[in-house]
């Protein structure tokens, strides 16, 4: 019986992504009420961001606390630039992750000789700079009143302006995310961040530049949250700096490790399961935090390795693997 | 035969404390070169200097003819030398064969872009290095393990692991920190006679080790350490009669020959 779960596994591996963005594919068609089709959106937003924020917590074993201070760069800059020089959508997606990715590098130059909690500290307060930026640079970003009438994006005469449409670049954004960073976590530099976070001294001495691909590891993960928030702003129309506190920040975190970190599916799990659990405790209000925050201890006590923590997740590996070997050594 | 690592007055001092004083030595290629020493004798802080994880205080380092000391580890490692840990530092969550994997990162050339867009780049390197680590797990007789999670493995698997990643990176010089540590008298056999395998094979292998048995059969020519200062260097029969090392281990006055022939 065990066999035939793992003897899935090859398959739901190869096929599986496919099938996944399939069904989300058709999901618009089968669903109408649009109150669920902006749920849809939002769990696949913060699948992208709560990924980008694992590419840094999860593969390279840093920590970062703030992601929603690249995230807010993402938006304004695509907010500024579209209301106030009709700059393409589709051009400032791309530009907004560069120059989150730019201040993704500023805040790694001067970290890249701390680690855990001495890190997690100093992204916190640049996420609290940015927001206060935000806040008080009247001129630029609109201050208190933020950022009106973002003009929704267009495709040939389509116009995305509402959920149902929009819904696909979401989904766009996320599935790119995911096929990129799946190479890129297969690959040499996939194999050298992780390397950082199993052990750096040890990466430092094969031969891996390690402050080099610490900073490339937080850039990258700057970039598809400075994407993201580009994402987000003609979505929403309206954005100011209340959107992009460190609350937003702590949310995006804990979708990284209900889902679980260092494995590529589980930040979507943690969207699912966090924007589904915001929306059915609506009616306690602010009591839901509790319930996120119970559900977190729960996850660290039972399944520290998250929703999605399989063969290749950091936490999993004395369990899951060792069932795995066992099950393996049987077979012979 | 030439040197192929030197070290000329090479000290390390942590404040007030003088792990490392005034070392001279000179491997030749092709050796197997044991360094040995009570506990606190500057061992690992000497080889840690080496390797590039501390920059010598005073003195140089040089690797052939190239000046090494004070560089960071990955640049030593790039031009040749490779070690391992005393206290085993694998990639515990990842498999061996990723452990290995890692090792070929000086080797591949593959740049971000090159693998969002599998480009001809990514996909030598790829082979590559999945056709020699699966090769370096063979020779090294750690096949069976390739997809276990290399935390898991008992200790003296762990330590071959760790052997076969440095070998990945077909290191001119491969340095080894207690490789026999934790290890059973068998295991330990079957350690040297991998060490004398990979020196036929022409590497040159430097070690740190408690087993003197292991060290006296292994190794070409010694280096003794007290604290942090040379006390002898030479053959293995050399260092065996040498008074500084005798004193070294069992202190100073009656050692145990004397004390028979006093007794008698």
């Amino acid at each position: 019986m065990k066999q035939a779960v793992y003897g899935l596994a090859g398959p739901v591996k190869k096929y599986g992504p496919l099938v996944l963005l399939g069904i989300f594919l058709l999901l618009p068609l089968l669903i109408t009420k649009t109150y669920i089709l902006g749920l849809l959106c939002r769990v696949l937003m913060y699948a992208t961001l709560a990924g980008s924020l694992n590419v840094i917590n999860g593969y390279s074993g840093q920590m970062c606390i703030g992601h929603a201070g690249f995230f807010c760069i993402g938006s304004y800059v695509e907010a500024i630039l579209a209301t106030r020089f009709g700059i393409s959508f589709w051009l400032l997606l791309p530009l907004a992750g560069a120059v989150a990715a730019l201040m993704g590098l500023m805040v790694a130059l001067p970290t890249l000789k701390m680690r855990g909690v001495y890190l997690a500290i100093i992204t916190l307060g640049f996420s609290e700079i940015i927001r206060l930026i935000a806040l008080n640079w009247t001129e630029v970003t609109g201050g208190a009143m933020g950022i009106k009438n973002i003009p929704v994006p267009q495709l040939g005469g389509l116009e995305f302006s509402n959920a149902r449409t929009y819904y696909y670049i979401f989904l766009g954004v996320a599935a790119l995310f995911l096929f990129v960073t799946r190479r890129v976590v297969r690959s040499r530099i996939g194999r050298a961040w992780m390397s950082i976070r199993e052990d750096q001294l040890a990466a430092r001495s094969l031969g891996v530049n390690t402050p080099a691909y610490k900073a490339v590891n937080f850039m990258y993960g700057a970039f598809w949250a400075g994407i993201v928030g580009a994402a987000y702003a003609p979505y929403a129309r309206f954005i100011d700096s209340t959107i992009y506190s460190l609350d937003e920040g702590f949310n995006i975190l804990s979708m990284v490790i209900v889902g679980g970190s260092g494995t590529l599916m589980g930040p979507l799990a943690g969207s699912v399961v966090i924007n589904a659990l915001t929306e059915l405790l609506r009616p306690i209000g602010q009591w839901r935090m509790v319930a996120y925050g119970v559900l977190i201890i729960v996850m660290m006590w039972f399944r520290p390795q998250g929703l999605i923590g399989a063969s290749d997740s950091v936490l999993a590996g004395r369990d899951i693997k060792a069932k795995k070997q066992k099950a393996k050594e049987d077979a012979k | 035969m030439s040197a192929i690592l030197r070290a000329e007055g090479v000290c390390k001092y942590f404040g007030g404390l003088k792990a490392v004083e005034a070392v001279d030595m000179e491997i030749a290629q092709g050796d197997i070169f044991g360094i040995i020493g009570p506990n606190g004798a500057g061992k690992t802080t000497f080889f840690n200097v080496c390797t590039g994880i501390y920059a010598p205080t005073q003195g140089r380092i040089y690797l052939g003819d190239e000046d090494i000391s004070g560089l960071s580890p990955d640049k030593v490692a790039a031009r040749g030398m490779a070690r391992t840990f005393q206290n085993i530092q694998l990639f515990k969550y990842l498999t061996v064969r990723d452990n290995v994997k890692i090792g070929f990162h000086l080797h591949a050339k593959t740049r971000l872009w090159d693998a969002v867009l599998h480009t001809e780049t990514y996909r030598k390197d790829e082979k590559l290095i999945n056709e020699e680590s699966e090769a370096i797990l063979d020779r090294v007789g750690l096949s069976r393990y390739s997809g276990t999670m290399a935390g898991m493995l008992p200790y003296g698997v762990q330590r071959r692991v760790e052997i076969a990643r440095a070998l990945a990176l077909e290191p001119r010089l491969l340095l080894l920190d207690e490789p026999a540590a934790g290890m059973n008298p068998q295991e330990t056999m079957e350690l040297a006679e991998f060490i004398r395998t990979l020196n036929a094979d022409g590497y040159t292998i430097v070690l740190i080790e408690h087993d003197m048995r292991f060290v006296m059969n292994t190794c070409n020519r010694i280096l003794v350490l007290n604290f942090g200062k040379k006390i002898c260097e030479g053959t293995p029969d050399t260092v065996r009669a040498d008074r500084n090392v005798h004193e070294a281990y069992f202190g100073k006055g009656l050692i145990a020959g004397e004390a028979v022939k006093k007794r008698a």
